[in-house]
């Protein structure tokens, strides 16, 4: 009982990263329908950019870790919003409206460049951070077990569910929110209707990359260490959380992080470290073949 | 409907203006600087157990004056609004004479192939480089099936080559199979296998099938990782044999190759009888994909690709035509994967990773869906240009995926665009890419 | 499933299909609702009523698409061969019921030509000629045969609707009405007992309409082929059909001869939301522009 609610708080703990960048996915699918293979990888620069800024904070004396952590987030969440912004019009808006696979060809070569530019500039090796965040607590001493909360898996879940909530009312409220739902219905016609468009679909990867680059804090935070590979591994287990809530569905996307967390941190607990990534490739296999459109997605009626 | 691959703010003044062009570089290389600053610009190191930050403001200014330059020169010159609107790089008469020069392009391909290896200044590395390209255009025609001709995307393509690879690797060194009895096994084996996954994702759709495939691609490669008693785990399967010329085997002694066409004992009979052997496999599989491309099951999975409701309600068995699609184009890997298992002697589970899936994708994408040459044409590009800048080991791959990118943007339909028909009453039509639907898969 | 099941019903000679309280429901929505009605050999058999009545959906259960919640579809195809459609697997009701479709929104392989959309069409004896492709990968031949014959079948279909001078042109690179009698050549190129046809004048001139007429009563008369048909067309409806069933909010309202049908009150209520009274003048309105 005391192993099983442990494992359930790391579980959730990696559940919320890769919750974190699954939104990205999802939301850049809900828009204009295609896979942003590059994602992952933005998510790497977000880890690599908190690394630099902390660094930087650190050698002009802000020190006070609240301060810091906020101002890291805030300065590495800009920074890689431009990169996201970048990407999106290098490699996909010359290639909206065309052929669909182009995009995805176009999003596999920026994701390669993206992990040899971080390789070629920063250096292929690990790059450590000593812990920032310390201490933690211990719940149900009193029940006769004990569960270990450190405050770095609290900070995680905690912002985890304050972006959900912003996100939700920024998508839920806002005119953005509509312009993104709009596009996501018919391009054409929202643009008709005086959305603009391409703004509208900047805007979306401007905010998967600003999530993307929380996750790469909370990656850092959360392992101490980053490397330009940590990337594509993430981002292809986030892009099968994505799918597996159900691609283009916000709440999916989540509910996809938190079950992929889950099932590989169990699977590594009570059945092997080594099969955990087949055991959440398989179980997405099997949703798929069941809930061809994923957990929450909406179901894609077959017109004749 | 997106404006041709430039940024500028549309301007009205038909000649060049200097201004706008000099506000527009400066914008894009204020944006550099933002992205390269603290990437490029501040370099983590580690000394004394202590990760710095050690600076690099060369690099950034360097980035961002080669932006600056760069975006200047293009805005005057290339995107320069010339009246009207600037004139596409490809005009339909450009287009013709490429067709023109496509006819003869493949025969002449097709010759310079045969007679590489005896090419005066070729040397032992041309032919070896020459091995691994046809490797890659065999698995894109393979692919080509799958994805150009039934319109299902699969990105977990290197599954089936490492079936193949690792069919060979076991049966021989475990049973002393040789190498011509477990080419057909090893197409078969992988054939299974794209079976097994062709199954359960027949109902799936575009994305959702992409990401079946790409789990899947996965999950072999861990299995081959962790499977150790089986698969020799990361270290691979060592020592495994390779091809004999009938029954005759390339050793220099007495009986070897050299010793009974008399000649001398080298290492390079090896290497160019692998060449052909591979160039064969290779034109074996463009023959039966063009063969079947005029059977009713090619013209199948083309409608598919088209249309899968109406192929239906043509009596059309779309679950035959898509399994038989994933098993042929698995089948075709399968036997490159034998082929890759011989030539390397060694196989690993880190020469199956997504990368590769993702590399024979985009050659199938680049050479244009469907068309035999252009995906040999593409494979020889990516694989061949890859190859040659092997001195600038840290950034030619990263130059590689911004040419990927440029390609793409240049020409989304690939090289070859057009599909040429299957069959013909009065005159063989080119059909214009831009007809072509790309499946849904 | 390759014969025929032995409980499909013995259906008198004079039906071809038979739709027996057919019911079916997407969710809550209940989109077609205890339908029943015959088509009988020969006829061209129209099924009209207004937008949202349940026409495509009755369609897309005799064609396989849907399974029916509810009721079955029985077909005599000859004297000794008879299915319920609703078993069968989609491709199969074309092969071996001998039921073919086309669509509301034309379903044409638009980047293959006009010849290879009408090959696809004979996917079936094609594919049993080159042996299941083994056989016509060696090249024996038995295949380059079969594939004569089905470029000759195309070509006469082709003359027939007046496209053979673009049976090489790419299908997407046609006119619209090209296009719709493409995709009833192709229909036709299968070898069916009933053609189903959904809208097939929807966006023709008259003149094309006219001509869509004509090849549909060629169709019925010198191939011996039934028409099933939606159509909102009146005019085409009145003048070619034998048979008229009119559905509305899913339930059948009238199922008789053109006439009689279109003097039903309740059909002119149901296309035109009126009351009674007003009925008479609608009437007269209809029998103008009708005739």
């Amino acid at each position: 009982m005391e192993y099983f609610a442990q494992q359930l708080v790391y579980g959730l703990t990696l559940g919320s990263v890769y919750g974190l960048i699954a939104i990205g996915y999802t939301m850049v699918y809900g828009i204009i329908g295609m896979i942003n293979f590059a994602h992952g990888d933005v998510f790497m620069v977000g880890a690599f950019l908190s690394l630099i800024v902390y660094l930087v904070l650190v050698a002009i004396g802000i020190t006070f870790v609240p301060i810091a952590l906020l101002l890291v987030l805030v300065i590495a969440m800009m920074l890689t919003a431009l990169y996201g912004w970048t990407v999106e019009r290098i490699a996909y808006r010359p290639l909206r409206g065309s052929f669909r696979l182009a995009p995805l060809i176009s999003a596999i070569g920026m994701s390669i460049f993206l992990q040899n530019y971080v390789q070629v500039a920063q250096g292929p090796y690990l790059k450590p951070l000593p812990p920032v965040v310390t201490g933690g607590f211990k719940f149900g001493a009193a029940e006769g077990f004990t569960v270990n909360v450190s405050n770095v898996q609290l900070i995680i879940v905690l912002t985890t569910i304050v972006l959900m909530a912003v996100f939700s009312l920024i998508v839920g409220k806002t005119n953005f929110g509509r312009a993104q739902r709009a596009c996501e219905q018919d391009r054409k016609m929202a643009a008709l209707l005086g959305v603009d468009v391409d703004r509208t679909i900047s805007l979306t990867f401007v905010l998967g990359a600003t999530l993307a680059s929380v996750a790469g804090l909370m990656y850092l935070l959360y392992y101490g260490v980053v490397d330009f590979y940590i990337g594509f591994v993430a981002g292809v287990k986030a892009f099968t959380a994505a799918v597996l809530g159900g691609i283009g569905s916000l709440p999916g996307a989540m509910l996809g992080g938190l079950l992929i967390g889950l099932i590989e941190i169990f699977w590594g607990a009570y059945v092997s470290g080594a099969w955990k990534d087949v055991a959440a490739f398989s179980i997405l296999i099997i949703v798929l073949i069941f809930m061809p459109n994923g957990l929450l997605g909406r179901p894609e009626v077959e017109k004749v | 409907m997106a404006a041709p691959a430039s940024d500028a703010p549309v301007q009205k003044a038909p000649a060049p203006a200097i201004v706008p062009a000099i506000k527009d570089a400066a914008i894009a290389a204020l944006i550099t600087l933002g992205l390269a600053a603290p990437i490029m610009g501040l370099v983590t190191v580690q000394s004394l157990g202590k990760v710095q930050l050690e600076p690099h403001w060369m690099r950034v200014v360097l980035a961002v004056a080669v932006v600056f330059v760069g975006r200047l020169v293009l805005n005057l010159t290339l995107w320069a609004p010339r009246a009207g609107k600037s004139a596409p790089l490809i005009t339909p008469e450009v287009e013709a004479q490429l067709k023109a020069v496509t006819r003869y392009a493949a025969p002449v391909a097709l010759a310079i192939a045969v007679l590489l290896p005896f090419v005066p200044g070729v040397e032992r590395t041309t032919v070896d480089l020459a091995t691994l390209v046809l490797i890659y255009v065999m698995l894109g025609w393979g692919l080509n099936i799958v994805v150009g001709l039934a319109g299902l995307l699969d990105l977990g393509y290197v599954a089936f080559y490492a079936v193949g690879a690792y069919s060979y690797a076991l049966l021989s060194t475990q049973f002393g199979v040789s190498f011509w009895l477990c080419l057909p096994l090893a197409g078969i084996l992988a054939a299974l296998w794209g079976v097994m996954l062709g199954f359960p994702v027949l109902r799936l759709r575009g994305d959702y099938l992409a990401i079946v495939t790409l789990a899947f691609g996965e999950i072999i490669r861990i299995v081959l990782l962790n499977w150790q008693s089986v698969t020799g785990g990361p270290n691979g399967i060592p020592n495994i044999p390779k091809p004999t010329f009938f029954g005759i085997d390339f050793t220099p002694g007495p009986g070897g190759f050299a010793d009974t066409f008399g000649l001398t004992p080298s290492g390079v009979h090896r290497v160019i009888f692998m060449y052909y052997l591979i160039l064969a496999l290779a034109l074996f599989t463009n023959y039966v994909v063009l063969r079947l491309r005029r059977l009713p099951i090619g013209r199948a999975w083309e409608a598919l690709r088209e249309d899968e409701i109406a192929c239906r309600s043509l009596g059309v068995n779309t679950v035959n035509t898509k399994l038989t699609a994933f098993a042929l184009g698995a089948m075709f890997a399968g036997f490159a994967g034998s082929f890759f298992a011989t030539r390397q002697s060694l196989v690993s589970p880190e020469s199956f990773t997504f990368i590769e899936s993702a590399l024979i994708l985009a050659i199938v994408v680049l050479g244009g869906m469907g068309s035999q040459f252009g995906v040999a044409l593409a494979a020889l590009l990516m694989i061949g240009g890859f190859e040659l800048f092997r001195e600038f080991e840290d950034y030619r791959m990263m130059v590689f995926g911004v040419v990927m990118v440029l390609i793409m943007v240049w020409r989304p339909r690939g090289i070859v665009s057009s599909r040429s028909p299957s069959v013909f009453l009065k005159e063989r039509k080119a059909i214009s890419g831009s007809l072509v639907q790309e499946g849904h898969g | 499933m390759t014969t025929p099941p032995v409980d499909a019903p013995k259906l008198p000679e004079d039906v071809l299909i038979r739709v027996e309280r057919l019911t079916m429901r997407f969710g809550g929505l209940v989109a077609v609702d205890d339908v029943s009605f015959d088509v009988r050999p020969g006829d061209v058999t129209a099924l009209i009523g207004p937008n949202g009545a349940g026409k495509t959906t009755v369609f897309n259960c005799i064609t396989g698409f849907y399974k029916p919640t509810v009721g079955r579809i029985a077909l005599r195809k000859s004297a000794t061969e008879s299915w319920l459609l609703e078993r069968l697997r989609d491709h199969q009701i074309s092969r071996r019921a001998g039921v073919a479709r086309t669509f509301q929104n034309i379903r044409l392989f638009g980047g293959m030509t006009v010849l290879e959309n009408l090959l696809v069409a004979q996917h079936a004896p094609l594919m049993q000629a080159s042996g299941m492709t083994v056989l016509g990968l060696l090249g024996t031949g038995g295949y380059r045969r079969a594939e004569t014959h089905a470029i000759e079948k195309a070509k006469a279909w082709l003359e027939r609707v007046d496209l053979i001078d673009r049976a090489d042109d790419p299908a997407a690179d046609l006119p619209y009405g090209d296009q719709r009698r493409l995709e009833i050549a192709r229909a036709m190129c299968t070898e069916p007992v009933v053609l189903c046809l959904d809208e097939p004048a929807a966006g023709l001139n008259p003149r094309e309409s006219a001509d869509l007429a004509d090849l549909l009563r060629s169709i019925r008369t010198d191939d011996g082929v039934a028409v099933l048909l939606i159509e909102h067309d009146m005019s085409v409806v009145m003048e070619i059909s034998d048979h008229v069933v009119v559905l509305d909010y899913g339930k059948k309202i009238a199922d008789g001869t053109p006439k009689a049908v279109r003097d039903d009150p309740k059909v002119i209520a149901a296309y035109l939301g009126v009351e009674d009274e007003e009925v008479e003048a609608v009437e007269r309105e209809i029998e103008e522009t009708g005739a």
